[in-house]
């Protein structure tokens, strides 16, 4: 059977100002996949996201999911932001952020209903903060924070999920929950993709890896491709991590 | 006239009511629209929008050589308008931050706006032209026109507030994440961004260039204090520079030679201190008050918890012990001791003292974190 991609793309060039941040990647996503997008700082890989995302524009190149361009695949996409690039101070209390993530759906002026509540309460419950539903943000810990989003990008019942940094800075008990949900929504078939830091949880959490410097490295299965040559190639200086095959 | 008697006169005196009405509905408007400035932190961009129309109003008096306020009104909108979408095209366009060019906006326009007022002045036949009103704004020159006019704008913002109310707190709160949902940010930006610069260019004629970014803020900086929800902010800074408009009124009104404008800034510029200092959860009179109970709580909690690893080793957790073995102990003073008895977390037999079951309770739950003390 010929592999389904849920994101396709071709030859994506974006720079600022001069500097080119991605050069000329091509890139396929296979459905049903839990990806990490791993490399030094300064990568591309929040640009990589941005620009499939349309919240940056490319120099060049095509984007496609599912083989159609983004503004017409948008209710198939969630994305969970950095959590630095809000200000958490805003007056609004957590199931509200999370209701905003249902705002996609109803479209321009619609308010949100009985209905909206119900999914935005379900997804907090998935991520284990119902109890701090009346909470104002502020109040919340970052990994609260964190989970809260997870919860908003839930919330928009995608197919394809992108998450930048979500596992940064954040405590074990929400690394776990987190990891957990990313693989039951892998199970349901979603694909997931994550910007990812931490090297020695790649072969544990993932089961695809896209390895990022500018250019793309490599991508593919982590069984078969996160090794030290790839590493060494990404990162720019010998890396060794012990990876447990 | 004091302000006993201008409270009678709003009553009955027409231009007193004109005004005050007219302050009011402006300190509203002002109000709802600065909570979306400051929370957008464009505080700055009233102020440069204000500045950026006085040149407005100066070309358009040299052109039509009117003295008509909603003429010369409708240039500050123009050049308003241009000064905040031009800081916009240079934060865009060009290296340089938002405070950058909101500061080059704001000198290079109203540089200008000077340049041709001064022009205006020594031109013959032009003088007493009064547009240095707008520098300072005076409130006597209201009319009850312009108060209708101001009524009808504050109404359209009202209703385009409600209308898009999703969409302004999705771009406040998270505009990247608003843009990947499918919302036209920009536009969703330029209707606020508009109403803002309608708000200022309705207020000149009262508050004036120079001041009239404080009517902005400071109701929205004092609601903030109070609240933690957006539409009880906005709603709150409307009721503050409302408030703001009419008292600042009639202070002006019952003494002489205070002018209007700036007795109103200062109005609310006291709502925002008595909000920054006396606000329940964010207020630095009851952090402190909250600082002091805090710190007599821990003291109690380290008396009970030591006194808890002690009860531990034992079978029978009401044994008594000997009121001597906490003599050693840091924290504890008698009056802890007392404190630890009124709450029933422990009790005291002469000499000795045991723990109850409810104090054994709270004392073993004291550090674990997983337990919610709401």
């Amino acid at each position: 059977m010929k592999t389904k991609y849920a994101v396709t793309i071709d030859d994506l060039t974006v720079a600022y100002n001069y500097k080119p941040v991605l050069w000329d990647i091509d890139l396929a996503i296979p459905e049903g996949v839990l990806m990490a997008i791993v490399g030094p700082n300064g990568a591309g890989k929040s640009t990589l996201i941005k620009s499939i995302l349309g919240i940056i524009n490319p120099i060049a190149g095509s984007i496609s999911i599912y083989g159609k361009p983004y503004e017409k695949q948008r209710k198939l996409v969630a994305y969970v932001p950095q959590k630095g690039s809000v200000d958490w101070d805003f007056p609004t209390t957590a199931l509200d952020v999370v209701m905003m993530g249902t705002y996609g759906s109803l479209g321009w002026i619609k308010r949100p209903g009985s209905a909206q509540k119900k999914t935005a309460l379900e997804a907090l419950e998935k991520v284990g903060m119902l109890p701090f539903k009346n909470r104002q943000i502020s109040q919340l810990s970052g990994g609260q924070q964190q989970r809260v989003f997870l919860a908003r990008a839930l919330a928009q019942n995608a197919s394809i999920y992108f998450m930048d940094e979500p596992f940064q800075g954040v405590d074990a008990t929400t690394e776990i929950t987190i990891i957990n949900i990313l693989k039951e929504l892998r199970k349901a078939g979603k694909t997931v993709i994550v910007v990812h830091h931490d090297l020695q949880t790649v072969p544990e959490y993932f089961d695809w890896v896209t390895f990022l410097n500018v250019k793309k490295i490599a991508t593919g299965p982590v069984k078969e491709i996160f090794n030290d040559d790839n590493l060494t190639k990404t990162y720019g200086i010998n890396y060794k991590v012990s990876v447990q095959q | 006239m004091d302000l006993q008697e201008y409270f009678k006169l709003v009553f009955s005196d027409y231009t007193l009511r004109t005004i005050t009405i007219g302050t009011a509905i402006l300190g509203a408007i002002c109000g709802m629209l600065g909570s979306f400035a400051v929370l957008r932190k464009q505080s700055l961009l009233g102020d440069a929008i204000s500045h950026a129309s006085l040149p407005g109003i100066a070309i358009v008096f040299l052109i039509t050589g009117t003295k008509d306020t909603n003429v010369l009104l409708f240039g500050a909108l123009i050049s308003g308008l241009l000064g905040a979408f031009w800081i916009r095209g240079i934060v865009k366009n060009t290296h340089l931050k938002t405070d950058t060019a909101l500061g080059l906006i704001l000198s290079v326009f109203f540089g200008f706006g000077m340049l041709l007022l001064t022009f205006i002045q020594k031109m013959p036949n032009a003088n007493q032209s009064g547009l240095d009103k707008f520098l300072f704004g005076q409130a006597a020159t209201l009319l009850i026109e312009d108060v209708w006019f101001m009524a009808i704008v504050t109404t359209v913002c009202l209703a385009v507030l409600l209308l898009f109310w999703k969409e302004f707190k999705l771009l406040l709160f998270d505009a990247d994440y608003a843009k990947t949902l499918g919302f036209n940010i920009k536009f969703i930006d330029a209707l606020i961004t508009s109403f803002i610069v309608l708000a200022i260019v309705l207020g000149l004629q009262t508050v004036g260039v120079v001041l009239m970014s404080a009517m902005l803020l400071a109701p929205a900086a004092a609601a903030r204090q109070w609240t933690n929800s957006l539409s009880t902010m906005v709603i709150l800074a409307a009721v503050f520079g409302s408030l703001a408009g009419v008292i600042g009124t009639g202070i002006s009104a019952s003494q002489s030679n205070l002018s209007t404008g700036p007795v109103i800034v200062l109005v609310a510029a006291v709502f925002v201190v008595f909000s920054f200092v006396f606000s329940p959860s964010r207020g630095l009179l009851f952090r402190q008050i909250r600082f002091l109970k805090n710190r007599r709580d821990l003291k109690l909690h380290k008396t009970l918890s030591f006194m808890f690893d002690l009860v531990r080793t034992h079978e029978d957790k009401s044994h008594p012990h000997a009121v001597k073995i906490l003599n050693n102990f840091q924290g504890y003073t008698r009056g802890t001791l007392k404190k630890l008895e009124e709450k029933e977390y422990i009790k005291i037999h002469g000499r000795m003292w045991s723990m109850t079951e409810k104090g054994y309770q709270f004392a073993g739950n004291l550090y674990n974190q997983n337990i919610e003390n709401e």
